[in-house]
């Protein structure tokens, strides 16, 4: 096959090492061809923040430098990265102004992984500052477009990853997922997204946001293309005291069937705020697992009500700290003309931040004060042991949970940004899983109004693997075609 | 409690930073280092770079334990940091990882003897582990202070570096009582090999809680005394702060509870009341480490572990040499000193003149040279050469310690320097036989005066002996000889 006739929307990450394998296409060829893509509609989608054209280029001249036998599995398959890991020597600025120009000196965990693989590393992906947001509109320098429809978000803060993968200038895409910032994207996008157990992906190198709740993981076209990546980055590293890894490779997932599994459907997920198309796709999802085999039921976790609240307090109390670190002395913005250090301070981070991050930090510096940490992050720490318990109890009885992943589609860009609270309610799926620490994962299960809308599927802790089969059933049997009309424009 | 003034005590607690002397940083592996160019030793993580997480340094967890076991802590089964959140340009992260409600070591104390002889016990209320910061050089500027400094530079060198602190109950009450616990508490944990203890390079520092109180009316407010960076600065701060606060209630004025700055220049305090110092900490529980658990079986082998402490060895000096108390407390204090004398001692089988020689010549040595006793010109089994040949006779009290100064400028055995500079005694008989008899030959008055029972002119006879042989003659065999030749009363 000559390159020229491939076509970047037929691909997924392993379709490629394929055609990489058999000789069928150069790792150069494939590089050029996403180039080529990215140039074609990332002005509409602006997915990217820093396309590295020289660095890919040179990374897969090398790999087919190598004999074809002597390759990796996924030598010389390209790969998009967030904005929120560090790879030395390349700008990462984690969407904020206060980052602009910082060039990492070291490489992150995963990043050493990927590298370790033989992928090709394409660039930098949008997202909201700091990830803090549900759309990229917090994004110092770009809003990404949602390939389904340019006037919408694509999700957050892992939204230039979602897009990316959807407009398929990517195979495949790493994100970040502290309340739901890979699984609700995923969601929108019509992208499969993985977020793992705390403490199966080292967050070495991993611009922190609230370091109790991160987790890297992947956004993929596929199922098995999420198995696969994850089992690149996955591992216990010595850098990080929270990482354990995964107990076995999650290998690649075959199940067709969901026999024997019992599937609690979320009760409190899929009341007033969920969407009636949201809510009409999921239960036709619900419907399927059941037609597979799977046994439905309906769960209630009271306590997972109080998730966005606990979450509002825990994150940006642990943010509030993790960037107090960017204050103009080492690296990073500095204000210029302050006249002493605390005038240097307050202008670097005026100028450096932007208003979401801004107010985080605020409610966060609050919740830890004395005199209000015992009612406000205390608090919050009870409540996320209740919610650790409920999910606890819920997994005595079911051997996976479900919910819709986002309680609607992808909404317009604007729509939310003078609503905070809105925006927040964005992740009210998602957010008592990271609390929890679980692994969850959003997969495509249908179309509202035309947009693609994700069911969750929540598993226990360290049950990747068996939550990876199951996603793969679903997507098997619902077999949606996920090619946004996007293509059709850039053809 | 020991009053500080008529009718007025003074209530102090110390609160000690000791810097570990592990190979590497306490979160990171950079290596830890005194004097090295500034900013070599640094890495992503103890420059609190993005993304970057902590690792606990397991040598440093092991160090702290073995000072809070020294001061009889409870070990906490289980112990968790803290992140202490403040903005300042040592401080990378722009928070310190530190310990606070969950310490390592909780509850001990420290018997501290004073000057008098007695003993004080002041309790040790924690042992906690945490990182220092870096250091600050402010160029130009009147105060040397961050503020009105023309432009300040930043080392990382230090920051990271494991310290744990050492906070004591109030039971202190004069500066006298201070110094001593310090310098006690030095020797401990000096004696347990885990820092350097130097204050003057700030491996050692010390912060003090000052009050002054009626006796028996309820604490009056503290003020926090900071940069007392020697033993000395420590004594004088707080005398200076006692003083000050004693002005103020006695004047009717209220003690403002502040942080004060000791200035070793002028010797005395003022108030370091900066927007730099309005500080709520807002302490969390550090969410990139995991809880430590210590096992019974760990904190037992580190426990089993611990070297003799200075107060076990001094009884034991005391015991097993019959030195006096005061003695055995000195060889005690510093673990090098002792283990010094202790090797002496052995090879020389004779502890009182052991202690007196390490105590004497050889401390007076080091002091004025300004060594540790571990950088001795002179080690334990050379010194021991040496006081075999005054035991022997071959040398004098007095010529030993002319040998011994050579033996610093030189670095060469006892004996060598004997047989260079001829100062072997004459303790050959009948060398000395022929001397004396001619001595004796020579003065017959004085003979005569001697033999008429005037004891008192042997001396005579003597001091011409030294001089014909140039003090090299055994004064006791001298003293024999003479009174063979001059025979009588004698």
């Amino acid at each position: 096959m000559s390159p020229h006739r491939l076509d970047v929307l037929d691909l997924t990450a392993h379709r490629c090492r394929e055609l990489l394998e058999a000789g069928d296409v150069s790792a150069t060829e494939l590089a050029r061809l996403y180039l080529h893509r990215i140039a074609a509609v990332d002005g509409a989608v602006q997915a990217y923040l820093l396309v590295d054209e020289e660095g890919a280029l040179a990374k897969a001249a090398a790999v087919d430098a190598k004999p074809r036998g002597e390759r990796l599995p996924w030598e010389g398959v390209p790969i998009g990265l967030k904005d929120i890991f560090c790879v030395k020597g390349m700008e990462t600025t984690c969407g904020s102004r206060i980052l602009k120009g910082y060039h990492p000196p070291y490489d992150a965990t995963i990043i050493g992984k990927l590298r370790a693989a033989g992928l090709v590393f394409l660039g930098k992906l949008n997202m909201d500052e700091f990830a803090m947001g549900s759309s990229t509109e917090n994004s110092a320098f770009q809003t990404t477009h949602n390939p389904w429809d340019l006037e919408r978000v694509p999700g957050g803060s892992s939204g230039g990853s979602a897009a990316c993968v959807a407009a398929a200038e990517a195979p495949w895409a790493l994100g970040t997922d502290t309340g739901g910032s890979i699984r609700q994207p995923a969601s929108l996008c019509g992208v499969v997204g993985l977020k793992p157990t705390y403490g199966a992906v080292s967050r070495y190198g991993l611009v922190a946001f609230a370091s109790s709740l991160d987790q890297i993981g992947p956004l993929t076209r596929d199922v098995k293309d999420a198995a696969a990546l994850l089992d690149i980055i996955a591992g216990r590293d010595p850098r990080d005291s929270t990482s354990i890894g995964l107990p076995e490779p999650v290998g690649t997932p075959s199940r067709t069937d969901l026999e024997g599994l019992r599937f609690g459907v979320i009760k409190e997920f899929i009341g007033e705020a969920c969407e009636p198309g949201v809510r009409e796709v999921f239960d036709s999802a619900v419907e399927m697992i059941s037609s597979l085999g799977g046994v439905c039921e309906e769960v209630s976790l009271p306590s997972v009500e109080q998730g966005i609240a606990a979450y509002y307090l825990i994150a940006p109390s642990e943010a509030s700290s993790n960037l107090a670190r960017f204050d103009g002395v080492r690296y990073g913005h500095r204000a210029s003309g302050a006249d002493d250090l605390y005038e240097m301070y307050t202008r670097t981070r005026s100028e450096g931040f932007g208003p979401e991050v801004k107010r985080r930090i605020m409610i966060g510096t609050y919740a830890l004060s004395a005199g209000y940490y015992d009612a406000y992050y205390a608090q919050a720490q009870r409540t996320r042991t209740l919610i650790i318990r409920d999910f606890a109890g819920a997994f005595d009885r079911f051997d996976f949970l479900v919910s819709p992943t986002s309680p609607s589609v992808a909404f317009k860009i604007g729509e939310k940004t003078a609503d905070p609270l809105a925006m927040y309610l964005s992740d009210l799926c998602t957010i008592p899983v990271n609390l929890a620490g679980l692994p969850g994962i959003s997969v495509p299960a249908g179309f509202s109004q035309g947009l693609p809308v994700g069911l969750q599927i929540i598993g226990p802790h360290f049950s990747e693997k068996g939550m990876l089969g199951a996603a793969h059933a679903l997507e098997q049997r619902l077999a949606l075609p996920l090619v946004p009309p996007l293509a059709e424009v850039a053809r | 409690m020991t009053l500080i003034k008529e009718g007025w005590e003074a209530v102090i607690g110390l609160e000690i930073h000791v810097q570990l002397n592990t190979r590497t940083k306490m979160f990171c592996g950079c290596e830890l280092s005194f004097g090295d160019p500034p900013n070599t030793h640094v890495c992503p993580v103890c420059l609190g770079h993005p993304g970057v997480l902590p690792v606990t340094n397991e040598k440093a967890v092991e160090y702290a334990t073995r000072i809070a076991l020294a001061l009889g802590c409870r070990i906490a089964d289980y112990t968790i940091f803290h992140r202490k959140n403040y903005f300042y340009p040592d401080l990378p992260k722009a928070y310190q990882i530190s310990q606070y409600d969950l310490p390592l070591g909780i509850g001990g104390h420290l018997d501290v003897e004073l000057e008098d002889g007695s003993n004080l016990r002041v309790g040790i209320t924690r042992v906690h582990m945490e990182e220092d910061a870096g250091k600050l050089v402010h160029s130009g500027g009147a105060s040397g202070r961050i503020d009105g400094a023309d432009y300040s530079l930043v080392d990382f060198n230090r920051g990271g570096t494991p310290l744990v602190e050492i906070v004591s109950e109030p039971d202190i009450s004069t500066p006298d009582q201070a110094r001593a616990f310090l310098t006690q508490l030095r020797s401990l944990v000096q004696t347990l090999e885990v820092s350097d203890v130097n204050m003057e390079e700030g491996s050692l520092r010390c912060d003090a809680n000052v009050s002054v109180r009626r006796p028996g009316a309820a604490l009056g407010t503290k003020t926090e005394l900071k940069n007392m960076n020697s033993f000395r600065f420590l004594h004088h701060g707080l005398e200076s702060e006692i003083e000050r606060q004693l002005e103020a209630l006695e004047s009717g004025e209220r003690i403002v509870q502040e942080t004060i700055h000791f200035d070793p220049a002028s010797g005395l305090v003022s108030s370091l009341r900066s927007k730099e110092e309005a500080h709520d900490y807002r302490y969390f529980p550090e969410p990139d480490l995991t809880p430590i658990e210590l096992d019974d079986a760990y904190v037992e082998r580190v426990r089993q572990s611990l070297p003799e402490l200075p107060a076990a060895r001094k009884e034991r000096l005391v015991a097993e040499y019959s030195l006096p108390p005061k003695d055995a407390g000195s060889l005690s204090a510093n673990k090098p000193l002792g283990d010094y004398f202790e090797a002496l001692a052995a090879a020389t089988g004779d502890a009182r003149m052991s202690a007196n020689w390490v105590m004497g010549d050889l401390s007076g040595y080091l002091n004025a040279a300004g060594l540790e006793v571990t950088a001795s010109a002179v080690s334990a089994e050379a010194l021991a050469e040496l006081l075999r040949l005054v035991s022997e006779g071959t040398l004098s009290g007095k010529m030993a310690k002319e040998v011994l100064e050579a033996m610093i400028d030189t670095g060469k055995p006892a004996g060598d320097i004997v047989a260079e500079k001829g100062m072997g005694q004459i303790s050959d008989a009948g060398e000395l036989d022929a001397i004396v008899a001619r001595i004796v030959a020579a003065n017959p008055g004085p003979a005569e005066e001697f033999r008429q029972g005037r004891d008192r002119v042997l001396g005579f006879f003597v001091g011409q002996v030294m001089k014909e042989t140039k003090g090299q003659a055994n004064p006791q065999l001298v003293n024999e000889l003479l009174r063979k030749h001059l025979g009588g009363a004698g």
